[in-house]
């Protein structure tokens, strides 16, 4: 991997345990800024559970517990008093599912940024304008704005997720498989999108699917069993795998 | 899992191994069409020649419908992407069998009767540098690879020995121009298919490693 | 037996187990339904012999003994349901969103919720007997439309506390976790996406407990009293007649019912009221839930 990219998030000997469950076990991963790192594995590998604790999502599960070190630009996200809103202000997300609010596309779009105190209609207007132009759904929407969310496509929908969370301005954007519930057309605009993402934002996602995860990403991470088998470019993670294991999931010959 | 997609790899495997058994075939004929002055026999590699296109063609098919349908990655792409390279060169060396067959109908070279068997020794050592060639990747063999990379030098020494002889006996008078420039074509074209053997043995090393001459090109 | 010809999509085949299943829901549906309509034919026939504007616009007992009427009793049935619900509502729905996000899930939370449901399930009577006892020590009144109205709070708080829960506990994760992801504080959370999303829940909850406070009289005799005079002299009076004796509806039929003859018609026109009232009650609620999810939705 070339020297000259930044590290946006670097994890240390991180372990995750739920309960009795050891659920992660000491990965070490840097994050590139302006990079999309794909995050693939069979089901209960680990993977979306990584994700999750980059801006500590985790938090709301009960018994969960972490070791290691997790270094947003160097500084540890999981030392006592450490604002969580303010950090997951920085890490945004977007889930599986898309979960639009039951509320109009703006109140949707203004949500976080009303959070974070931002108030004047004159300014949220045009947050909303430029995160809906940035998340590509702004023309598909403009004319229905104090409509419902959910009265839109689920394409649509996970659009507006992604507009709500580049509102608050994050660095980084979490992305939990985005578009496992679409149709292969909003799939695509949504991979489209992330490329345009990467520009501005720091991009990590986990995907079920591994052509998706060779379409849009730089890097790639294999996870199985809770441990980080293989991390590389993405390029020479699926044409020369270094391990056995990456080499049997992403041939189709695992178990 | 993925029992149809392995069925399909052992199928381009087999249909490999079936192309490199027709073009060792071809040499051999074509030599010794060359050797006994045999007409017939080498009209057929010419005619033959169009089946070896044929199952070229089978098998890039084969290759791009592979890549369609499974969208292999990591090692199932660079056999995929190695086979459709190699079977390229594969068909060349049906092509130069064919014109030493070309050449063995119009030109009587049995005025060379002492280098002929010299050609008979290299063209043995050609044949199995192809079939090394074919078995190392079908086998996904390094060494045999690697040991086939090195027998070319043996194959140029062999050429530019039997180039000197042909010098000599043009500078002899031993024999017309003709004859020696169309021996001199045909030594030139069993070269060419060693060339082609190498080739393919550094497709086999590709596959192997993502390596292409030194260059990582995947 | 025959063969049974399972490739035709025509013939369908009858099996006998079937017949008789479908037979019997259609009976206790059928049941269900004489039931409750007979019901209701029954009392709005009964009811209707002594309902006229004279018996809605009189409260009862007046002197003379001949005027019978429930205007004071209507009005303190509005009194005790308004009351208890601004006093239950917010209380119940704070303690269900205390139970279902804030409290630890374990021992303590299984303990509160047991003792929810075992308060669901206590014979209202008893409720009257600890109010007027409870009570009167802080108000040192005997009957007040106050203290039935607490007593009444009380009793409807698990039923408020338990269908809220529920409805917190079906707010998709989604929600949470979007507003979560974006920074929001817990509090806010709940204010912005939680509440919203389950005001039908709430809204339900709130007609079941209208339900139960114009249904009770057992609670009510003991704590609100019987009382049924309509005396709106001032505007104060609107506000200290919380402190005065006030019966509901349902403790009227009970008198009523209790001194039977003649009076015995009163008891049923008493009765009609009642449902009647239930049913503007629920329909305004109903309505009030429509606008909610109407403004809601855009």
């Amino acid at each position: 991997m070339s020297e000259n990219e930044s590290i946006k998030i670097s994890t240390k000997n991180v372990n995750l345990y739920y309960g009795e469950n050891h659920a992660l076990k000491d990965i070490n991963l840097d994050i590139k800024t302006n990079k999309i790192t794909a995050f693939i594995g069979p089901s209960g590998c680990g993977k979306s559970t990584f994700l999750k604790s980059l801006n500590r999502m985790n938090d709301l599960i009960p018994g969960c517990r972490i070791t290691g070190q997790f270094l947003l630009d160097g500084e540890d996200i999981y030392v006592p008093g450490v604002d969580t809103n303010l950090l997951r202000r920085r890490i945004g997300m977007v889930f599986q599912k898309p979960n639009p609010f039951p509320m109009s596309i703006y109140d949707n779009i203004a949500y976080g940024p009303r959070v974070h105190g931002i108030k004047g209609k004159a300014k949220l207007d045009r947050i909303v304008e430029e995160s809906l132009i940035g998340a590509a759904v702004f023309d598909e929407v403009k004319d229905r704005l104090h409509k419902s969310a959910l009265s839109l496509s689920g394409g649509q929908q996970q659009r507006i997720c992604i507009a709500r969370a580049i509102a608050v301005q994050p660095e980084v954007i979490l992305m939990d498989e985005p578009t496992s519930a679409l149709d292969p057309v909003s799939t695509l605009k949504i991979e489209e999108l992330m490329n345009t993402l990467k520009e501005k934002y720091t991009v990590a996602i986990v995907t079920h699917n591994m052509q998706q995860a060779t379409r849009i990403s730089d890097y790639t991470a294999f996870f199985l069993v809770g441990e980080m088998v293989e991390y590389a470019k993405t390029e020479e993670l699926f044409s020369r795998p270094q391990d056995k294991r990456t080499e049997d999931y992403i041939t189709g010959r695992f178990g | 899992m993925r029992n149809s997609f392995d069925h399909k790899l052992i199928q381009l495997n087999n249909d490999l191994i079936r192309m490199g058994g027709m073009i060792e075939e071809a040499i051999a004929s074509a030599i010794t069409a060359l050797r006994e002055n045999d007409a017939e026999l080498a009209r057929k590699v010419v005619k033959n020649d169009r089946f070896v296109d044929d199952e070229e063609k089978n098998i890039e098919s084969q290759c791009l419908s592979i890549i369609l349908r499974e969208q292999p990655v990591a090692r199932d792409l660079r056999k995929v992407s190695a086979a459709l390279k190699m079977v390229t060169d594969m068909e060349r060396i049906a092509d130069n069998a064919a014109d030493i067959a070309e050449i063995s109908i119009i030109a009587d070279v049995s005025a060379l009767m002492h280098i002929l068997n010299e050609i008979k020794t290299m063209s043995e050592k050609v044949i199995t540098m192809v079939s090394h060639a074919v078995d190392s990747f079908v086998n996904t063999d390094m060494q045999l690879a690697n040991d086939t990379i090195k027998a070319d030098d043996e194959v140029d020494e062999l050429f530019i020995s039997i180039r000197n002889k042909i010098v000599q006996l043009i500078k002899d008078e031993a024999c017309s121009g003709d004859v020696a420039v169309d021996a001199l074509m045909i030594v030139k074209y069993l070269e060419r298919i060693a060339d082609h053997a190498v080739n393919i043995c550094e497709w086999v090393e590709f596959f192997e490693t993502g390596e292409y001459k030194n260059t990582q090109i995947i | 037996m025959e063969k049974p010809v399972i490739n035709s999509l025509t013939k369908k085949r009858r099996r006998v187990s079937d017949i008789v299943l479908k037979v019997l829901i259609f009976t206790s549906a059928a049941i269900v339904v004489a039931l409750t309509l007979g019901m209701i034919i029954y009392i709005v026939v009964k009811g209707m012999e002594g309902l006229s504007w004279n018996f809605l616009s009189t409260p009862a007992f007046s002197y003379p003994y001949e005027n019978y009427g429930v205007l004071g009793n209507i009005v303190n049935t509005l009194y005790l349901v308004v009351i208890t619900l601004l006093v239950a509502t917010p209380i119940g729905v704070g303690a269900a969103i205390y139970l279902t996000e804030y409290a630890k899930q374990g021992r303590l939370t299984r303990i509160i919720e047991f003792t929810t449901e075992t308060l669901a399930g206590i014979p209202s009577i008893i409720y009257g007997l600890f109010g007027s006892v409870f009570f009167y020590n802080i108000f040192k009144v005997n009957y007040s439309i106050l203290t039935g109205a607490l007593t009444l709070s009380i009793m409807v708080l698990p039923t408020i506390i338990r269908t809220t829960q529920e409805a917190i506990k079906t707010v998709p994760l989604g929600y949470r976790e979007g507003s979560i992801g974006l920074g929001a504080p817990k509090w806010h959370m709940i204010r912005t996406v939680v509440l919203p999303s389950c005001i039908d829940g709430i809204l339900t909850s709130v007609i079941l407990s209208i339900g139960r406070i114009v249904g009770e009289s057992a609670a009510l005799i003991f704590t609100a009293g019987i009382a049924a005079d309509f005396n709106f002299d001032s505007i104060a009076d609107i506000f200290t007649k919380v402190m005065n004796q006030g019966g509901s509806l349902t403790v009227q039929l009970y008198q009523y019912a209790q001194r039977g003859g003649s009076e015995m018609k009163y008891a049923f026109s008493t009765a009609l009221v009642l449902l009647i009232t239930v049913l503007i009650i629920n329909i305004c609620a109903k309505l009030v839930a429509y606008r909610i999810r109407k403004k809601r939705s855009v």
